[in-house]
Parts: structure tokens; C-alpha cells; sequence
């Protein structure tokens, strides 16, 4: 049963089954462990960016393809869902056909690009996705009629998914362990069930046939070509269903927070911080994906409290209050992040595995 | 028995179509500026137009021309070009901002001077900021594509941040020296002076360059060092140096871009050279990777299209790049002037 669930990837260390069951039990029970608007808020995000970027590492991990437009696709995903319900009225069928839609045209311009660039080298791929990734968010910040400009839009999403929705008022008396029962509770678990069967389904992918001629294309491209896959269409086809989840990703954020704009679902600190988790949590292992949306949006949440604190530590010595500073967390990150890359390329789950 | 058939060698001229098409990317700018005229009705917008794109052109070539070097020597991509970019221009300013007497002043030699003080400044430290750059964040990571795009990103990252750590997180305006203000008139049209002033350096770079790599020692070992590198370590050169040297090069010409792409926008912010980037890698791809000549034909194609369409149709110059880009890679997909590797 958790074999065939988990596609026969168990996570092979005692340490790393004991934190993703813990992390897995947290955000499903999230709502009734710590009750509380940001705590849930956190809950949520994690969910969604576990998703995104385990979409993000089944590019950059498993097909060894570097991506600078995966927020782009986040970002059509939730517009899709943002235009869908502001035009076809509140409802769970503008939902379904605004991230269907999303979905479809984020796998579609994923083609296009990868048909350009990847044919030639891998390498065009990176500077290419950032060139029209950067184009688009530009794009979509001018076509204000459409798209609401930098403001972004603010959509109503179905009544059951509204704080204002309550049930169970006879059975429990419209609460469950003292959390009300209303539609954001719903909200949350239709984001934490969407992307828990989308995760499965990307696990699933990667344990397949397909995921290991992605894995052979990674190590050596060259051979895998001698010995008969189209490259190409590997790398293309794995492009185009990491962009349609991470599209689905960024229509569940969407549906979260009621809000798609820009600065949320478009912006390159986006995408920095999506390389940033893949490659602390570990790249090229699914699992990597949960420790490093975890560990990066807890630490994005409190550690810049932190680091205030510590600013205030060494206040009068110069330069060193202004690197310590809240808003130099990315700094620090940046450092890390390169750390990483040089001495543990594997990231958390590669080291818990034991060096593999 | 029959006899042998007739011999008859010929030397079938070359068609026309064959003849040019080496030339076809030289010659897509004129063509281009062609194109701008006939659809510009009013000749001095059109002089003016072309003249801007021109000198767009010009900086984004020099801002792109060590990172095209680079990769094409030693298959190294740097996505943290963009920081020396930013570091140039905020180095170069500080210097301009310390002479304020030298470039307020109406006299242009004085205003020449202070520019060329700010300007080596901004060369030295980004000079010195590549070298420990290429030390530090590249060395670690060759012939691994993925690994350098994320350290060098990385790098990027760290870079900006440092920036702001020392300059502030605002944006700092900067006039331009009194004499490079104001425009010309020529046929009726308004040449900024500086626009001339960026031409002028972007040609004098280019010339450089092209006499450098084709006319010196240093440039044989370099050019001989891009198509195959293992010949030239083989016949005794230590590539390696050489390819520092041209890194710290190329670091430095995109400080002098900076300074130049700072004062052409007259504001500076950390992110400049990380939006900068996406131009340069327009440019790059277009030209085909390694190829300074593609580089600098794709540069004042990207310049010139931008303003042509940004004149005509607003709207439309935010994609006409990367239409171009789309164009480009539809005809030649490895770039206009591939770099023929022997490997």
C-alpha cells in the first residue's frame, strides 16, 4: 500500500522517514495543531511551494535543466484561476476550468520555448526562459485592463470556501476540537489534498521508466542519445509537465489567497527563492522538495526576526548592523545557497541518505 | 568497348545566395535601418531613432562582449555578469559624484577627464572584482553547466545584496557631465551629444577588440584557444592564464558599460545589472555564443528594433526582442556566426 503509494521511493533513512511523516502529519492537521490566522497562512504556503517546487525539481534535478521562467508558469496558473472566476462568476467550475486552462497554456508555451532552445543546447534553455520570463511579467504589468496591472486582481472565490460558510452547526455544533468549522478551513484542505495527489503523481513520474531516461539524460546526454532515446523529447516533455504543475500550483496559491498579482506570482525573488529551496533541500530526489519549502518558508517567516534581533545585538559596530539587518536575509541566503551548491549538492535529503 | 566519357571539370561558380550568405548577418543591419527609414515617414525622427538605437546598441555590445568571450574560451556561463554591470556603474558614479566641481564645470576637458577617472575606476574594481570572482565562485565549478549557472547566480544574488549593503537600497540619480548635455542639431534632427559620445566609445571597444584578437599574439592564442582549447594547452600555453586575463577583461568592459548605461539612464539602482542581463543574453544567443562579431551585429540589431518599434507601436517593443530572438534561432539556431568548435 505505501509502497505502490509512494511509487516504491521510500526515503531510505530513518531520520528523513521520521521528518517527512512529522512534516506530512503537521499540514494535515495544521488547522487543529496551531489554530491561528499566519500559522495556517505558513501552512498553506508550505503546501503549495512543496508542489511547486517539486515540479521545479523535476526539471532542474531529474533533467538537469536550469529554468528561469517557473514562476511564469505559477504565475499563468493562478491568472488562469484569477480571470476564470472574476468573468464566469463564483463557483468550483471557473476553478476547475480556470486551472485546466492555466495548466494547458502554461505545457503549451513550455513546448514552444523548449522546441527553441533545447534542441540546440541545454544551456539556451536558462538564458532564454529568462529573457521571456522577465518579458512577461513586464507584459503582464502593463496590460492592466486585463491583468490588473501591478495592483493585481482581487477575486471571490465559491461560498463554500468563504470564512462565512459554516457546517456541521447539528452533528458538532459548528466547531471540531475548538476550530470553527468554516469554508477557509475547507480552503486549506482542498489546498493541502491538491497538491498531496499532485506530489504523489510527480513521485510517480519520476519513478517511472520516463523518470529514469530523464535521469540517464542528466548524467550523460550524449549516451543516452546513443543508445536511442530522443533526447530532445524527453527534456521537452518533462519541461511541459513541470510548467502544467506548476501551474496547478499557482492556481491552488491562487485559490488561497484570493489574490493574484505580480509581486506573488511573478516576481524573479520568486524564482530565486524556488532555486533556493531545490537546492537545500536537495536536488534530483522529490523529498528534497518537502524539507526545502518547509525549511525556506518557516525561515522566511521567523528568521528574519532573527536576524532584527541580532542587528540589534551588535548595534555601533559599523557595517555589521546594516549586513545583519532584516532585509539582508537574502544576502546571507545567496551565501548559503552557494555553499550548498559547492559542498553539498545533494542538499539535506542527500546528506540524511548518507553521502548517496 | 565504349570510351571513357568525356572529362570535363568545371568550376561551377558560386551562386549569388552562397556568395552572400556569410555576409547575410553584416548585412541584416543596414537592411534594418533600410526597413526603419521606409516605414519612419519624417527623416529626422528616423535619423533620430537610428542614432539612439545605434548607441543602445553600442553599450549593450560592450556590456556583452566579455561574456560572450568567456564562454566561447572556456565554456563557462556566467550569470553573474550582471553584477560587475551594477558594480561599474555605482564605482563609476561615486567617482563622478566626487569630482562634481570637474563635471559641473561648462569646459569639456574637464568633463572629458572626469569621465575617463570614473570610468577607469569602474574598469579597476570590476577588473579586480572578476578576477576574485573567477577565483572564487567560477574555478570551483568547470565544464559543469548547471553548477555555474547556480553559483553564478548566486553570486549575482550576493553581489546586489552587498551593493545595497554599501550604497543603500535607493536609487541614486546622476547627471551628466554639463558638456555631454543637451543635443545637436543635424538635418533636422536632435542628436544627443552623449548618444554620439557612446557611439564613438562603442566603435573604439569594437575596433579594439577586433585588433586584438586578430592582429596580436595574445588574440591568435585566444581565438586558437576557442576552437580547441586542448591543442593550445598541448602546444605549451597555459590556457588557464589566459583565460583569466580575458575574464578580468571582460569583467572590466562591463564595468565601462555600466558607467555608460548608468549615465545613459541618469539613475542607478542594484538591479540594473540583473535587468541589463536579459538584454545581454538577447544579444548573446542572437549572435551565437563565443562570437564577438554576432555579439556586436545582434547588439545594434536589438538596439535599433527597439527604438524603431518603440516609436511606431509602444506597445509592441517589449516583445519585439524576443520576436527577434525567435527569428533568429528559426534561421540559424545556433546564432548568426556560430562559433565552430574542434571538439
Amino acid at each position: 500500500m505505501l509502497q505502490s503509494l509512494l511509487s516504491g521511493d521510500m526515503p531510505r533513512s530513518r531520520i528523513l522517514a521520521v521528518i517527512l511523516v512529522a512534516i506530512l502529519v503537521c499540514l494535515a492537521l495544521a488547522p487543529f495543531l496551531f489554530p491561528g490566522v499566519r500559522t495556517v497562512d505558513t501552512a498553506a504556503r508550505i503546501c503549495v511551494f512543496i508542489l511547486l517546487v517539486a515540479s521545479y525539481d523535476l526539471l532542474l534535478g531529474y533533467g538537469g535543466i536550469v529554468s528561469f521562467a517557473h514562476t511564469m508558469f505559477f504565475g499563468i496558473g493562478a491568472y488562469g484561476v484569477a480571470l476564470a472566476l472574476t468573468h464566469m462568476g463564483r463557483g468550483f467550475g471557473p476553478i476547475f476550468v480556470g486551472a485546466g486552462a492555466g495548466a494547458v497554456m502554461a505545457a503549451a508555451l513550455a513546448l514552444l520555448i523548449g522546441l527553441f532552445s533545447l534542441r540546440v543546447r541545454a544551456i539556451f534553455f536558462a538564458m532564454i526562459t529568462l529573457a521571456v520570463a522577465s518579458a512577461v511579467a513586464v507584459l503582464v504589468s502593463q496590460m492592466s485592463g486585463l491583468t490588473g496591472g501591478e495592483d493585481g486582481l482581487t477575486f471571490k472565490l465559491p461560498r463554500a470556501l468563504g470564512p462565512a460558510f459554516k457546517f456541521g452547526k447539528e452533528a458538532l455544533g459548528g466547531e471540531l476540537f475548538g476550530v470553527t468549522l468554516n469554508g477557509k478551513l475547507l480552503a486549506y484542505y482542498f489546498v493541502f489534498a491538491g497538491a498531496l495527489v499532485l506530489f504523489l503523481m510527480l513521485l510517480r513520474v519520476v519513478n517511472s521508466p520516463f523518470g529514469r531516461v530523464l535521469l540517464a539524460i542528466r548524467e550523460n546526454d550524449f549516451r543516452a542519445e546513443a543508445i536511442g532515446y530522443r533526447v530532445v523529447y524527453y527534456r521537452v516533455a518533462a519541461t511541459c509537465l513541470s510548467a502544467a504543475v506548476a501551474a496547478l500550483a499557482g492556481s491552488l496559491y491562487a485559490v488561497w489567497l484570493r489574490y493574484v498579482g505580480p509581486e506573488t506570482t511573478l516576481s524573479m525573488e520568486l524564482m530565486i527563492d524556488i532555486l533556493l529551496m531545490v537546492v537545500i533541500g536537495g536536488m534530483g530526489t522529490m523529498y528534497g522538495a518537502v524539507i526545502g519549502a518547509t525549511l525556506f518558508v518557516l525561515a522566511q517567516n521567523y528568521l528574519q526576526t532573527l536576524m532584527g534581533a541580532a542587528s540589534g545585538l551588535v548595534e555601533g559596530v559599523p557595517v555589521l548592523p546594516q549586513l545583519l539587518s532584516a532585509d539582508r536575509w537574502l544576502l546571507w541566503l545567496g551565501v548559503l545557497f552557494i555553499l550548498s551548491v559547492y559542498f553539498f549538492p545533494t542538499g539535506v535529503v542527500g546528506r540524511l541518505r548518507g553521502g548517496k | 568497348m565504349t570510351a571513357a566519357p568525356k572529362h570535363a571539370p568545371k568550376m561551377a561558380e558560386l551562386s549569388l545566395a552562397q556568395r552572400l550568405g556569410p555576409w547575410m548577418p553584416v548585412l541584416l543591419v543596414p537592411a534594418l535601418v533600410v526597413l526603419g527609414a521606409l516605414a519612419i515617414p519624417e527623416t529626422s525622427s528616423w535619423l533620430t531613432l537610428t542614432v539612439s538605437g545605434l548607441a543602445m546598441g553600442m553599450m549593450i555590445f560592450i556590456m556583452a562582449s566579455g561574456l560572450t568571450l568567456v564562454f566561447g574560451l572556456m565554456d563557462v556561463i556566467n550569470f553573474g555578469h550582471g553584477a560587475f554591470v551594477s558594480v561599474g556603474a555605482f564605482v563609476g558614479v561615486t567617482v563622478l559624484l566626487m569630482l562634481g566641481q570637474m563635471t559641473g564645470a561648462p569646459s569639456l576637458g574637464l568633463n572629458l577627464v572626469a569621465l575617463m577617472l570614473a570610468v577607469l575606476g569602474a574598469m579597476a574594481a570590476t577588473g579586480a572584482m572578476g578576477w576574485a570572482f573567477e577565483k572564487v565562485i567560477v574555478m570551483p565549478v568547470y565544464g559543469h553547466h548547471l553548477k555555474q549557472i547556480l553559483v553564478t547566480m548566486g553570486g549575482l544574488i550576493v553581489v546586489e545584496q552587498l551593493i545595497i549593503v554599501l550604497w543603500g537600497p535607493e536609487e541614486i540619480y546622476i547627471a551628466r557631465p554639463e558638456s555631454l548635455k543637451g543635443a545637436i542639431t543635424f538635418a533636422g534632427a536632435a542628436l544627443e551629444k552623449y548618444r554620439l559620445v557612446a557611439v564613438v566609445v562603442g566603435l573604439v571597444v569594437f575596433a579594439a577588440m577586433r585588433f586584438v584578437l586578430r592582429r596580436t599574439r595574445i588574440g591568435l592564442i585566444v581565438r586558437a584557444g576557442v576552437q580547441n582549447g586542448e591543442m593550445v594547452q598541448a602546444l605549451g600555453y597555459r590556457l588557464r592564464r589566459v583565460f583569466v586575463g580575458v575574464f578580468i577583461a571582460g569583467s572590466a568592459l562591463a564595468g565601462l558599460g555600466g558607467v555608460m548605461w548608468g549615465l545613459y539612464q541618469e539613475v542607478i539602482t542594484a538591479h540594473m545589472g540583473n535587468q541589463a542581463m536579459i538584454l545581454i543574453f538577447i544579444v548573446v544567443i542572437i549572435g551565437g555564443l563565443g562570437s564577438v562579431e554576432g555579439c556586436f551585429i545582434g547588439a545594434l540589431l536589438v538596439g535599433l528594433l527597439q527604438n524603431y518599434v518603440a516609436f511606431l507601436e509602444p506597445k509592441a517593443a517589449l516583445i519585439s526582442n524576443i520576436a527577434l530572438m525567435v527569428a533568429i534561432l528559426m534561421w540559424r539556431p545556433m546564432g548568426m556566426i556560430p562559433v565552430v568548435k574542434a571538439k
